[in-house]
């Protein structure tokens, strides 16, 4: 009786420990929500709309037009979705579909290591060898470019890209792969049409993840983009450099003033980028709770 | 066979004599060392020989922060009866605390506003500026780069994307690549304001857009370094012998100066700084020989921390 008690008490211990850890993560994005807000909000009242909304940024002359900064960060963003989705999705198709057994265990763990890569190395590594690439090989007038910070990028999320597109791939009844099969179409129809489009939620949803984790990215984006606060609207912007909305707080936040406009002109760009991965995440969980309620992870 | 044995020996011995020796004079170097650098306000607060150690507070510009911490290690290692603390935070920091009366002495790379000095002399403080050293501002190319020498004039509407071919200014058919520091660093708005606007309080000329701000003096010697499309500027100390220096010209006559201790210290190099030290009113005792230390032995330590010393 006793014994039989004090299991029953020290599973509602355990229990109710999980459940405030559950719940102060909710409570902890929540906090830092709140704080962004206190300290970003004042920014969109402190600043007239049409500087807010202008072409230029020079924060020390109290001109704070975001859009340069905002569409920096969808252009690398972009960019790097353009290289690294059909390059992942063709990954995650080889070492699922085609791959021979043996090839599969040592591709995944690879990519899985792929990711613990610390972003500054990358960084570095942009910087010194793909930098003088782009500037010699692809003729731009610096190496500090877009598109240099799409590749790093690109790179970088490439492993999210492959490793969860690769599970939706896996999650196809192996009934849909026999029955195309057995229709007589090759194992090249039975993929492109039959199994990928079965899998298209799941792949969306590592597009997604890839982007979140493409447009959140700091340093190796500071490193290799060069920064320069110009609107990318011209034709030849994918060779320009280019300045996101994290290299600006990374770059800026060390020596401005607390409390002034500055200040929370930073916190109003965390404030942006925080909704825009808000979003990403929210579409993913959307298409993630389909799935669902669907049956079966697909 | 014996005769071998005794030289044997023999070397053996001097040997570990030369060892022990040269073992002793290693030992008694960093002795000195440690006596000398060490720990020397703990040494004047356990000894307190030559009375009370007084403590003196600096604060102020971020520039000068390396500056005067070489200083003040230096300083101390001679007069272990003060102690000097020094803090950053900005030029326009330092003055304040200045003005509170919080700091002795005010580290700025600019010289006071008069609404400063309004602010001090209302709290009955005369501040006593000291030019304490020199800052130069160097405008660096690729070493292949045929251009020797741009005007004010030119580097200003280059740095503004009035100039955007390097043919433009006497070079090869190149784009001009702008680099800069980032906004925040001091060395922005000096350039900003006595280079691209040339002076002129009027002027709202800006960097162009397509200037790249990179996060650190290394971030623009690498660039400048490895693209000959690029210009770039920073802390004539922060150049590194693998950038071409340009001299620079007041206007098209000339004549171009290249920048060097001499030159800086002439007012003949048109892009160069004082750095200031203030103090609440004429100082005096141990600050007042702290200042006067800075001027002249001190100055000594200037040129290894890249700045130009007055003499």
């Amino acid at each position: 009786m006793g014994n039989v008690s004090r299991i029953r008490w020290g599973e509602f211990a355990i229990e109710s420990l999980l459940r405030v850890l559950g719940f102060s993560a909710i409570t902890f994005l929540f906090l830092i929500f709140v704080f962004l807000l206190r300290e970003g909000v004042p920014f969109f009242f402190q600043v007239p709309v049409s500087n807010l909304f202008g072409a230029r940024w020079y924060p020390t002359f109290d001109i704070f037009g975001i859009f340069p900064l905002f569409l920096g960060s969808l252009f690398v963003t972009i960019v790097a979705m353009m290289i690294a989705f059909p390059l992942g999705l063709a990954v995650a198709v080889f070492t699922r579909e085609v791959a021979p057994h043996w090839v599969r265990g040592v591709l995944k763990p690879t990519i899985e290591v792929l990711a613990g890569i610390p972003s500054v190395v990358l960084g570095f590594f942009g910087m010194t060898l793909l930098v003088p690439v782009v500037r010699e090989k692809l003729g731009a007038p610096t190496g500090l470019t877009a598109f240099t910070g799409g590749l790093v990028l690109a790179y970088m999320s490439l492993p999210t890209i492959i490793s969860v597109s690769e599970d939706a791939l896996d999650a196809v009844p192996k009934s849909y792969r026999d029955a195309g099969l057995a229709m007589g179409a090759t194992k090249w129809q039975t993929i492109w049409h039959v199994i990928v489009p079965a899998a298209r939620s799941g792949i969306l949803m590592a597009l997604m993840l890839g982007m979140g984790r493409a447009i959140g990215e700091t340093m190796a984006v500071m490193m290799v983009t060069g920064n320069a606060a110009r609107m990318p609207l011209t034709a030849d912007s994918l060779f320009r450099p280019v300045r996101t909305m994290t290299a600006t707080i990374a770059a800026e936040m060390g020596e401005v003033a607390s409390g002034s406009v500055h200040y929370h002109a930073l916190f109003g760009i965390g404030l942006v980028l925080f909704i825009l991965t808000f979003l990403i995440n929210l579409a993913v969980a959307s298409m993630m709770f389909k799935r669902v309620s669907r049956g079966g992870l697909r | 066979m014996y005769e071998s044995v005794l030289e044997r020996v023999e070397r053996r011995v001097n040997f570990l004599f030369v060892k022990g020796l040269f073992g002793s004079v290693l030992l008694l170097l960093a002795l000195v060392l440690l006596t000398g650098c060490g720990e020397p306000s703990s040494l004047a607060l356990q000894g307190g020989v030559g009375g009370t150690v007084e403590t003196i507070e600096n604060k102020g510009s971020d520039t000068m922060v390396n500056l005067a911490l070489a200083w003040v290690e230096e300083y101390t290692c001679l007069h272990s009866d003060v102690r000097i603390s020094v803090t950053g935070g900005g030029s326009g920091t330092g003055i304040a605390a200045m003005i509170n009366g919080t700091v002795d002495i005010a580290n700025a790379s600019r010289s006071m506003k008069p609404e400063e000095m309004a602010a001090a002399r209302e709290n009955g403080i005369e501040p006593v500026e000291f030019v304490v050293a020199r800052d130069a501002i160097a405008v660096v190319v690729h070493p292949t780069n045929p251009v020797n020498a741009l005007t004010l004039q030119q580097i200003s509407d280059i740095y503004t994307g009035k100039l955007t071919n390097w043919h433009q200014v006497g070079g090869e058919d190149r784009p001009i690549v702008l680099l800069s520091r980032e906004s925040n660093s001091g060395t922005y708005v000096y350039f900003l304001e006595n280079v691209i606007r040339l002076g002129n309080e009027e002027s709202d000329l800006l960097f162009s857009p397509d200037t790249l701000l990179m996060p650190s003096s290394e971030g623009i010697s690498a660039e400048v370094r490895q693209n000959p499309n690029a210009i770039g500027y920073d802390g004539l100390g922060y150049v590194t012998p693998d950038q071409k220096v340009l001299a620079v010209g007041g206007d098209a006559d000339g004549p171009y100066v290249m920048p060097s201790v001499r030159t800086v210290n002439d007012g003949s190099y048109p892009i160069a700084r004082p750095l200031y030290m203030y103090t609440a009113g004429e100082p005096t005792g141990q600050i007042a020989a702290y200042l006067e230390w800075v001027l002249s032995d001190g100055q000594a330590l200037v040129a290894d921390l890249g700045f130009v010393p007055l003499r």
